[in-house]
């Protein structure tokens, strides 16, 4: 059954206002577990649009994420930027990355695909170690930000309320950004090729820059999210690169649902908290991430929304 | 500058390097080339092999650090094979070898793998006693002997593989598998046995190079991580599934990253040898394999 735009659009702006609304109720500690989230919900979003939409599994976001975070850290930390300059060079720095890697990796496809992208992220790790003088390597750099003046006002990205709101604003463009390209010409011809590419390609459509387009859509989104959370946290370190954060994306979207506008949230939210409440029995906490890659494999290969969607009846996508 | 005896010691270091690199590459390729499994845990095997070395040292301290050594030998390659039989049975049977969801649980794995040797192990890098501390005289300078067995070691493992391979029916059996799955079934061939075996193998294989490495370097729980970016290479370069591409490519980036290790620094090979691979994806659409992109 077909869902009306009007009526999936409607859904999204609700949750959007939810998640304004509940900023006005929560205890702190939970403010910043879902700014968190928001900002690792929109890596997840960007990782949904190549995996969930265009059917290629990739298993290096953490470049992109590490691109975009370097790329605002670096020029807040060695050029002095204001947050706004620094978020642009963050997505400047992912699209390029995106580009580059496209290039490369769009050249196979299948399991090699996978292989490909998780060398590249590995050394692209290996990088951020290597040019340690520039990147102070795995202790990182902690930066310091000028307050944004808008209007008179002067926000400092380090107060909570601005923190989350911006993370807001950020999480709602990049989903109905999503919601649109799922739903726009281009993402439909992206459907096609993850069902069958040789066919979508008989039909005359150029897919190598479909699949282009959909790297560098997806490779920049999760930029912007490194972007944001280096600002927002006020942080950035060669773990950013780490194999971690190209784990996390793949199981935030197949937890919530590959190719569900709305599953990268509730796959974020939920691996957060399943995450945040290991973390405080042991340090071997990502041990529960592993779990829930087997458990997701061996029996919920829908992940949550993409059940919840077949129980009701009715699609986003 | 590079001098004659800087450029000798490099040579070695990457010849011990291309042996053991050889070794755990031709388990993944194995296990690629007759499952069509991308094993993502398979640094971890390599990660436990020299966990269960310190182990075997630690247990016989007091005793002569070969006997050890051998225990370790011994008992690396069958805890390991005794996990992947595990993990074959318990998981990647029941999800039919599917491509990508395969993909998916052996990262399950790995994070399960390594953090549960974080849990009992801890964070330390622990050295491990060589075996031997005999020196043979080279030109200007003495070279651990140990590292010598170590080629010795990998090049009879070598040997003995394809021996497996190419002579025992149970080799007849893994390479039919390989070509054709239905068919070999068809003809009677226990494939899901052969699978087992195959994954059991790979495992074992690596643990070997485990055993082998870790007095060279410590053991650590996050030690998995290069040998699964090398040997990935390796199969890239190589040709995915590809056993003679394998070896061949094993020896050409163990050496060169053994090389460059020496002479200018291990992360700096790791990058190099990647963007090797990318240069070659570029030039040769579909890499250098013949059988690769699915």
């Amino acid at each position: 059954m077909k869902q009306l735009p009007l009526q999936s659009y409607a859904l999204h702006l609700l949750i959007i206002l939810a998640l304004f609304l509940v900023q006005f109720l929560l205890p702190a500690y939970h403010y910043g577990n879902l700014t968190r989230i928001m900002v690792y919900a929109v890596l997840a979003i960007g990782y949904n649009v190549l995996y969930g939409y265009t059917g290629l599994m990739s298993l290096g976001h953490a470049m992109f994420f590490a691109a975009g975070a370097y790329g605002a850290g670096l020029s807040v930390h060695w050029l002095g930027f204001g947050p706004i300059a620094a978020f642009a060079s963050g997505i400047g720095a992912a699209f390029l990355v995106s580009i580059l890697t496209g290039i490369v990796v769009l050249r196979v496809s299948g399991v090699a695909f996978l292989i490909v992208t998780l060398m590249l992220a590995q050394a692209a790790f290996l990088a951020t170690l290597y040019f340690n003088s520039i990147t102070l390597g795995d202790q990182g750099i902690v930066i310091t930000l000028r307050p944004i003046e808008i209007a008179g006002t002067s926000l400092q990205l380090s107060d909570p309320v601005v923190k989350y709101n911006t993370a807001l604003v950020a999480f709602a463009l990049a989903l109905l950004f999503s919601l649109w390209l799922l739903r726009s010409p281009i993402g439909r011809i992206l459907i096609a090729i993850r069902e069958n590419e040789a066919r979508t390609r008989l039909l005359g459509y150029n897919t190598f820059l479909y699949r282009f387009a959909a790297l560098v859509i997806s490779g920049t989104m999760s930029g912007l999210a490194g972007a944001l959370y280096c600002l927002l946290f006020a942080y950035v370190g060669s773990s950013f690169a780490s194999l971690q954060y190209s784990t996390l994306p793949l199981l935030y979207t197949l937890l919530g649902g590959t190719g569900v506008t709305l599953g990268p949230l509730a796959g974020t939210a939920i691996m957060y908290y399943l995450i945040d409440i290991s973390s405080e029995f042991t340090s071997s906490y990502m041990i529960i991430v592993g779990a829930a890659l087997l458990i997701i494999t061996l029996w919920f290969p829908d992940g949550i929304a993409g059940r919840a969607r077949r129980l009701i009846g009715r699609g986003t996508a | 500058m590079i001098t004659a005896p800087a450029l000798l010691l490099a040579l070695m270091e990457g010849a011990v390097g291309a042996a053991v690199l050889a070794l755990t590459a031709l388990g993944l390729s194995l296990v690629f080339g007759v499952m069509r499994v991308i094993n993502i845990a398979h640094g971890e095997f390599v990660m436990l092999g020299a966990i269960i070395a310190w182990w075997c040292s630690a247990e016989l301290l007091g005793a002569h650090p070969v006997l050890g050594f051998l225990f370790a030998l011994l008992v690396a390659p069958l805890l390991v094979g005794l996990v992947a039989l595990a993990a074959d049975w318990l998981v990647l049977r029941r999800i039919n070898y599917d491509p990508e969801r395969t993909i998916l649980a052996t990262m399950g794995l790995l994070y399960i793998i390594q953090q549960s040797v974080l849990l009992l192990y801890g964070p330390d890098a622990r050295p491990v006693e060589p075996p031997f501390y005999f020196r043979v005289q080279l030109p200007w300078f003495g070279y651990s002997g140990y590292k010598l067995i170590v080629i010795a070691l990998a090049l009879a493992l070598l040997g003995a593989t394809w021996l497996v391979l190419s002579k025992s029916r149970i080799g007849l059996y893994m390479r039919a598998t390989r070509l054709d799955a239905e068919t070999a079934q068809a003809f009677g061939v226990p494939v899901r046995r052969i699978y087992a075996i195959v994954f059991a193998l790979g495992a074992m294989l690596a643990a070997v190079s485990g055993v082998l490495i870790a007095p060279m370097r410590q053991a650590h729980y996050l030690m998995g991580t290069d040998p699964l970016l090398l040997s990935f290479i390796v199969v890239i370069v190589g040709g995915l599934g590809n056993l003679r591409g394998t070896l061949l490519a094993a020896l050409l980036i163990g050496l060169g990253d053994g090389m460059i290790s020496v002479l200018f620094s291990p992360t700096l090979a790791k990058m190099i040898a990647t963007l090797l691979v990318a240069l070659v994806l570029i030039v040769r659409p579909g890499g250098l394999t013949r059988e690769g992109a699915s």
